[in-house]
């Protein structure tokens, strides 16, 4: 079971820096370890997926990422993980900061209990000062960019909540990049929104990858397939196999994520 | 509980298998023909590739509907462009057997020329190369397949001495030249069939190795 | 034909269940009914102009008003919203986001709990020995701290509840986008649980609204104008108390009619917060 994958695994011999680097990274919730020596690099401007069965892991290495995980006192992790670099852990690293270039899009939309106006409003005066008009002129850049400015350019002062699923879902990815962020993270984005609207997200991934890096838990394997780059199989929490997207689902090296992929198990 | 894909596949590979063993069966009988002379075997055959193609065309809208409702991947999904492609190579064999067969027709009002190589030898290496292939299909046989690939320069080399001895007999003795004709055919058609079933064995390399092997020169694949 | 017995046998079980449970359901009802009625039937007549302004009469003359007391139960209650409530909440919001599982926050709630359950007399002795006797008077203060120390693990408990029925994701969201916690709590939490909070604070308003005992011993009642917190105070709960057991009819009708307003006031606010929370579970 001691497959961690080697790296770094992406393509040609003039490989950018990574975006996101994780040596050693191991995972604690209470005394029960979740992760175990998780290595991997995250490529910029790529779209990463992570898949593997339930309770593998994917989405605890992926709060890892922004430190979400901090939230909760029993959970803690040990090891290095690097965004450009530096050390998300280190003392010098603004948290708040961090999060900003990290965003983090849930499982279940998330939007504030505000005006479609201010969910993506309130990020911008969170962490930048704006005259009223600059914000306005964010807000629908933010919308734009989450292919959402079109729908709800007359609602702006409804309420987040009263929008549908598939468009909250775009809303909080507007409200992420309103902030100028380096990474978007996505924990199984689509998994509570229907097939219409889960192709106009995946569409919104595909081209959002150009401005920024994104990381996708998904278990919708057709979906990894789909729109990623590389993807990374986790399994019992550990990093089983990791590669470029085209050869782990045309010829994974590794039994198990053969199996897996095939839908043998899982 | 097999998923559907697992019971799509055993189906699939069951019914190429078939195909081969057919395929095979009826390579042999055709060579019979041309040694004998036997017309009238000769136009069972011809006869029967009706059947060949209509199974080859089943067999193929099969691995259509298994990949369209399966969306396999991996090694799953080698398998089936596996058994799509050799299913048409196949069908290419049974296609040459034909064409020889028909050769026959004609060769059986000159019971008495010799052909001006030897064809038994060729067609026999020719068999057995198929053989080789169809076993290493069934056994999904990497070394059996490689095999295959070696004998292909054999079938090369003769093909060429024949056009050679042709050449001689033609200059020598220029009312046979009917003889000699359908000769040169059948070589080809041999040289031909060789081709397809290396090209089977490739596809059985693509299956375990994952790689594609076409156009490597076959000295280069490692064992 | 025993089939056809067990179906009679169980329609009859059930139309006795649908029977009996109405018919409880009624006498709550009828009683609740019965209360209204009378309270509204002997407090009417009370309710005049003069009731809302002008100060009670002397025992015997006609006339007079409970202008005072109404004037007191409202600031008295008032200042103990103001103690109880942000403390109540700040509570709430501790063992809700901070307080799930420590030694401390455990603690918390076990003597949130406890107070809640002790008898509103008993409070009022409290606040009696250490408010009233050692500045030698009564006073609205110290009606208002003993209200508020009755609100106060009310308004805790349903906060925790409302904040908890937040779902997770939202606060994680919040943090995700850059949030610094305190921001994330006074901005996404509270405006997330504001109906069922403000329907918490509702209720127990309207709960020690009517409380009578801990005032009997800290604001007691005055027949006065109030001029200072610092002195005993009129309000309508121990009016009540107190006018209901004169002899003189004129009192008497006048503690219906402080009766009256009192229910109308608590029924009005439970009412109000019921609604309140209906409009955002919609």
């Amino acid at each position: 079971m001691n497959d961690t994958a080697t790296l770094p695994l992406y393509g040609t011999s003039a490989d950018p820096q990574p975006k996101i680097t994780v040596r050693g990274l191991n995972f604690f919730y209470g005394s029960q370890q979740a992760l175990f020596d998780n290595n991997l690099d995250i490529a910029p401007h790529r779209v990463t997926a992570v898949i593997g069965p339930s309770g593998c892991g994917k989405s605890t290495h992926l709060r890892v990422y922004n430190r979400i995980f901090e939230l909760y006192r029993d959970q803690r992790a040990t090891g290095t993980v690097l965004l450009n670099g530096e050390d998300i852990f280190s003392p010098k690293m603004n948290l708040l900061e961090l999060r900003r270039r990290v965003g983090m899009i849930f499982q279940k939309p998330t939007p504030f209990p505000m005006s479609v106006f201010e969910n993506v409003a309130y990020g911008i005066r969170l962490h930048y000062t704006v005259s009223k008009s600059e914000l306005e002129g964010r807000v629908e850049e933010a919308l734009k960019g989450a292919a959402l400015w079109e729908e709800v350019r007359d609602l702006l002062h409804k309420p987040g909540t009263a929008l549908s699923g598939g468009q909250q879902q775009r809303l909080c990815i507007a409200r992420a990049i309103a902030v100028e962020p380096e990474v978007l993270l996505m924990d199984e984005p689509t998994s509570a929104i229907d097939p219409i609207a889960t192709a106009k997200i995946e569409e919104l991934i595909e081209r959002l990858k150009g401005r920024y890096t994104i990381v996708i838990v998904t278990h919708n394997m057709q979906q990894a397939a789909r729109i990623s780059d590389f993807t990374a199989f986790f399994f019992k929490g550990y990093i089983v196999e990791f590669g470029e997207t085209k050869q782990i689902f045309t010829n994974p090296k590794n039994k198990k994520t053969e199996e897996y992929i095939t839908g043998r198990f899982g | 509980m097999p998923l559907r894909i697992q019971r799509d596949i055993v189906k699939l590979k069951n019914r190429l298998l078939e195909m081969g063993i057919t395929i095979e069966e009826v390579f042999a009988r055709a060579v019979q023909c041309v040694r004998e002379r036997d017309a009238e075997a000769a136009k069972t055959i011809i006869a029967g590739d009706r059947e060949i193609d209509l199974a080859e065309v089943d067999l193929e809208e099969e691995c259509l509907k298994t990949l369209a409702l399966n969306q396999p991947v991996a090694g799953d999904l080698r398998l089936i462009v596996t058994v799509l492609k050799i299913n048409n190579d196949l069908e290419r064999i049974g296609d040459l057997v034909v064409n020889m067969a028909e050769r026959v027709i004609t060769l059986a009002e000159h019971p008495e020329v010799e052909l001006p190589f030897d064809f038994t030898r060729m067609a026999h290496t020719a068999h057995v190369m198929l053989h080789t292939a169809i076993e290493s299909l069934v056994n999904i046989d990497r070394e059996r397949a490689i095999e295959v690939l070696a004998r292909d320069e054999e079938i090369d080399t003769m093909h060429r001495e024949m056009y050679a001895m042709a050449g001689c007999m033609l200059r020598e003795h220029p009312e046979k030249a009917e003889i000699i004709l359908h000769a040169i055919a059948l070589s080809r058609y041999l040289e031909r069939i060789a081709d397809h079933v290396t090209n089977i064995a490739e596809d059985v390399i693509y299956l375990v190795d994952g790689e594609i092997v076409r156009h490597h020169p076959h000295d280069k694949i490692h064992r | 034909m025993k089939k056809a017995d067990n179906r009679r046998r169980r329609e009859m079980a059930d139309l006795g269940i649908k029977i009996l449970s109405g018919a409880a359901a009624f006498i709550g009802i009828f009683f609740l009914g019965w209360i209204l009625w009378t309270v509204a039937r002997q407090g009417v007549a009370a309710l005049s102009l003069d009731f809302f302004t002008k100060l009670p009469a002397p025992p015997g003359i006609a006339g007079g008003g409970l202008a005072n007391a109404i004037v007191g139960t409202l600031i008295i209650t008032f200042l103990a919203t103001l103690l109880g409530v942000p403390l109540g909440l700040f509570t709430g919001v501790y063992l809700s986001e901070f307080g799930r599982d420590g030694r401390f926050g455990t603690l918390v709630r076990f003597t949130m709990n406890i107070t809640m359950g002790i008898p509103s007399i008993i409070v009022g002795l409290f606040v009696y020995t250490v408010l009233v006797l050692p500045v030698g008077h009564f006073s609205a203060y110290a009606g208002a701290v003993s209200l508020a120390i009755i609100m106060l693990p009310v308004v805790a408990r349903t906060t925790e509840d409302m904040l908890g029925l937040v779902p997770h994701a939202l606060r994680e969201a919040a943090l995700a986008l850059g949030m610094p916690r305190w921001r994330m709590i006074l901005s996404i939490l509270f405006r997330a649980a504001r109906s069922g909070l403000l329907t918490g604070i509702l209720l127990a308003v309207a709960r020690v609204s009517g409380e009578t005992a801990p005032l009997l011993f800290t604001a007691m009642s005055s027949p006065y104008w109030m001029k200072s917190l610092a002195e005993p105070t009129a309000n309508l709960t121990v009016t009540i108390f107190n006018y209901a057991m004169s002899p003189f009819d004129d009192w008497k009708q006048l503690a219906w009619g402080a009766a009256l307003l009192i229910m109308t006031a608590v029924l009005t606010v439970n009412i109000l917060a019921r609604f309140l929370l209906k409009e955002k579970t919609k």
